[in-house]
């Protein structure tokens, strides 16, 4: 299965960025060939509206089967959900700690968006 | 006449300006609240509550039964206010600018485009001043239909007012277009003077004659005053920085009512842009 984490940089000792619409890329981690892979997300953070919903739509087609993050919204977690992607919120410092802490069993999955939108 | 009544952030004395120039317009006038997200020249004004009439735009509804889940309206839509996940679309009405074509690339003719409420339009009455107020439903973030629907409420013959909401988002271009004339509140700070470029670009771009009211003077410093006098800027009215003011307005209360020696301020205001205009006040 393959995990995304919202991240500010571009490899495993980069650190977890708190947003999920706004962070400036996902690190695609598949957990069965170990190997990661970077999706920029330069296009959500630079809308308006919508980000959380252009960055689940990525996350999605990326592939991946969960995703870790400190915060995630109610659009994206709408979007996420439908297409079964588990969402865990997760405040390690680095995504390699989130990592460990994903295959330690330690995140708690989200089960409804933790952060209001614009005006919800 | 149609005067707006905007400022490049919020709580710069906006809606003091809008209300109190409202109430000593002489003569009946109307003020239009389009700050549809936090409406609140009422509270200041006061006036039996009145009818509230809802709003509503077109949004896509999927029949699922025809869909196949192909995409494209999902791949059309610039806004993300519909996303197909899997093989079902997702719409998203709060972000949907209505614009029809998620329904017109669908080709299976699966979309239809429903009502969908986003908010009220209310009018009250008081004294001279016919108040007209949008309030956007929590949860929608498509505010310009909203505005538009405050401003069909204007009628000819009594001059209008209207109370932009802070910033220089869509909803404020809504509000600001085709106006006579634009009064851009402002405080003497750093912060201020920045916004205030950014507000001062936005209506030098929609070509609107303009003038600043200076809030709080004496509180900050005079970049905002040297930058007007540098850019050929018109200040129309400076409010000074009294702690009596910012008493009354946390109490709900009209500045020229709690404070009538500012009435003159602000019908000198209301003489000046009339002036600007070319109408009597
Ligand atoms: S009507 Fe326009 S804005 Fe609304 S969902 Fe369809 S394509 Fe998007
Ligand atoms: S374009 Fe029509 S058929 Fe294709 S996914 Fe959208 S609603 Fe379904």
């Amino acid at each position: 299965m393959k995990i995304a984490f919202s991240t500010s940089g571009e490899s495993l000792e980069a650190p977890l960025d708190s947003r999920f619409g706004r962070a400036p890329y996902f690190l695609i981690y598949d957990l069965d060939s170990r190997q990661a892979r970077v999706v920029d997300n330069g296009a959500s953070r630079a809308s308006s509206q919508g980000a959380g919903i252009q960055a689940a739509d990525s996350v999605v087609r990326a592939g991946a089967g969960a995703v870790v993050t400190a915060h995630c919204g109610p659009k994206a977690f709408q979007v996420l959900h439908a297409a079964g992607i588990k969402v865990f919120s997760c405040h390690a410092a680095t995504v390699g700690e989130a990592l460990d802490m994903y295959r330690s069993g330690a995140l708690v999955e989200q089960t409804g968006a933790d952060v209001a939108g614009h005006h919800a | 006449m149609k005067v707006a009544i905007a400022s490049g952030k919020g709580g710069t004395g906006k809606t003091t300006v809008a209300v109190n120039l409202a109430r000593s317009w002489g003569g009946p006038v109307q003020l239009l609240d389009c700050d549809v997200e936090e409406p609140n020249a009422h509270l200041f004004l006061g006036g039996e509550k009145g009818e509230e009439v809802p709003v509503f735009v077109k949004v896509p509804s999927v029949d699922e039964a025809l869909c196949d889940g192909c995409g494209e309206c999902g791949r059309f839509c610039e806004f993300h206010a519909i996303v197909v996940v899997g093989r079902s679309p997702i719409v998203f009405p709060g972000m949907c600018h209505a614009c029809g074509g998620c329904a017109k690339v669908c080709p299976r003719g699966a979309i239809r485009e429903v009502d969908e409420r986003i908010g009220v339009v209310e009018t009250r009455r008081s004294g001279s001043v016919s108040l007209t107020l949008g309030r956007m439903d929590v949860g929608m973030s498509m505010a310009p239909p909203l505005v538009h629907a405050v401003r069909a409420r204007i009628q000819g013959g009594s001059p209008a007012i209207l109370d932009a909401p802070a910033g220089t988002s869509c909803s404020v271009v809504a509000t600001l277009r085709e106006t006579d004339f634009v009064v851009l509140v402002t405080e003497p700070t750093p912060f201020g003077l920045h916004d205030l470029t950014l507000a001062v670009d936005l209506v030098r771009e929609l070509r609107l004659p303009f003038g600043v009211v200076v809030n709080r003077v004496g509180a900050g410093d005079d970049r905002v005053h040297a930058w007007c006098r540098k850019e050929g800027v018109e200040i129309l009215l400076e409010i000074p920085d009294d702690r009596r003011i910012a008493e009354g307005y946390a109490r709900g209360r009209l500045l020229v009512e709690a404070l009538p020696e500012y009435g003159d301020l602000f019908r000198s205001l209301a003489g000046t842009i009339a002036a600007r205009v070319g109408v009597a006040a």
